[in-house]
């Protein structure tokens, strides 16, 4: 049974950001010291790296799937506000030069914690003046941003050292201002330690929360091994490490072949990629099929009339014309010149694993 | 006379169209209509659920040929 809210005066009540991802600890964390009679808001940074939504609106195969926003969804399970921030730019120093180094593939998810917590208290760009800041972190929990000896430092560099509270793991850590302060129960609070998740599964019960989020590779696509090698691909063929939203974004969709260091394609994969790489036709030289049914691919860098045949051949591979004799490939070059290649479709032994990125 | 505003959000994947419209309100008094246009469906389910949060009205949602119209009515506490 949970525990009911204990209410304070609302003259004293204290104000709390609460760092929702949409995931299962941060809505308990949230819950915990929303329950404590704090007046919690809920702040989501959208760094553009965020798995939420994106990949589900461009696929049409998941269009029969329930959408929801889960930082939204978890917002009003709790009766709480939730404040969605844009840090896309400013998001980019972090990932481009982590302090802190990367976790597994590229993801900077200590330098990330600090930026968040940084942002929603200290640097308060929301300008509601919380008090203290809560997160869903719990020691030995992330190989990373969650260790025993790097949690303090992301009290101490975002610069809200005791005024981040993580209510889950608390009695792990020294007591922090809002349960010296009294303004929450460390009593109240909770001892979480390491991967197990049945602890909070339980807290969950407890709360009598059944449908919450669970990702698998966490809510950020710097976790995942293909997206990474993916964007690591992009800086190496550019010989510059940097990128814009639609670098990022292409980089969800398609599938992606790189034959040669100087020119990738990304081949659309079904209609929702087809109509969503089609909204970049104008900034990419690209190539349709003619003679058969097939996707709209993108080309990117400076490939040569023998590269546009290969890239043709690797196009008709992918549509209904792929055991034809010949596809009839319409090559759209920037200038608007259209120029229609004939070709044979490449055989699957020919189309090399190491040019397929992130396979 | 209800002061109707209108915000772009086409081409816009989820949750920027909501981050857009949590901007253009924080600007709009209380009684303020604002139309949103929009190409993801995933607004479908994200504005009503964001101003169900901040306590707006949805007045309608209507997916058409070409894009989504969603118009809701600001309401301050």
């Amino acid at each position: 049974m949970a525990a009911q809210p204990q209410s304070q005066p609302t003259s004293t009540r204290k104000r709390a950001a609460a760092l929702i991802s949409g995931g299962l600890d941060s809505m308990l964390a949230a819950k915990v010291v929303l329950d404590q009679g704090v007046d919690v808001e809920g702040v989501n940074f959208f760094t553009g790296f965020c798995v939420e939504g994106h990949t589900h609106a461009i696929r049409r195969k998941d269009r029969s799937r329930e959408k929801r926003n889960n930082a939204l969804w978890v917002a009003e399970q709790l009766g709480i506000k939730l404040h969605i921030v844009d840090v896309i730019d400013e998001y980019k120093d972090i990932v481009l030069n982590p302090k802190h180094g990367y976790g597994a593939n590229l993801n900077p998810c200590l330098d990330c914690k600090i930026f968040m917590v940084n942002k929603a208290l200290v640097a308060d760009v929301l300008g509601r003046g919380y008090d203290f800041v809560i997160t869903g972190e719990v020691v030995g929990q992330r190989p990373k941003s969650q260790r025993a000896d790097t949690m303090p430092l992301i009290a101490q560099e975002s610069g809200a050292g005791a005024r981040l509270l993580r209510p889950l793991t608390a009695h792990n850590l020294p007591p922090t201002l809002p349960e010296r302060e009294g303004w929450v129960d460390r009593d109240r609070l909770y001892g979480f330690h390491g991967r197990d998740r049945k602890p909070q599964m339980a807290l969950a019960k407890s709360f009598g929360f059944s449908d919450y989020a669970q990702p698998a590779g966490g809510c950020c696509f710097l976790t995942d091994e293909s997206y990474a090698g993916k964007l690591a691909d992009l800086w190496t063929s550019r010989g510059l490490r940097d990128y814009d939203f639609d670098d990022i974004m292409l980089l969800k969709v398609g599938r992606h072949i790189r034959p040669a260091s100087h020119y990738k394609l990304i081949v659309g994969r079904e209609e929702g990629e087809n109509n969503f790489l089609a909204g970049y036709r104008k900034r990419f030289l690209h190539l349709t099929t003619l003679s058969h049914t097939g996707p709209l691919t993108l080309i990117d860098g400076t490939p040569d009339a023998d590269d546009l045949v290969l890239a043709a051949r690797i196009a008709a591979r992918y549509s209904q014309g792929r055991t034809a004799d010949e596809v009839s490939v319409e090559v759209h070059h920037l200038s608007g010149a259209i120029e229609e290649l004939r070709v044979p479709p490449l055989a699957p032994t020919q189309l090399e694993p190491a040019w397929q990125l992130g396979a | 006379m209800t002061a109707v505003h209108t915000l772009d959000a086409r081409g816009l994947l989820c949750p920027l169209p909501v981050i857009r419209i949590q901007d253009r309100v924080k600007d709009l008094t209380d009684g303020a209509i604002l139309e949103i246009t929009a190409t993801d469906p995933g607004v479908m389910q994200d504005i009503p659920a964001w101003c169900r949060v901040h306590g707006h009205r949805v007045l309608d949602c209507e997916e058409r040929a070409d894009d989504i119209l969603v118009r809701i009515e600001v309401v301050r506490e």
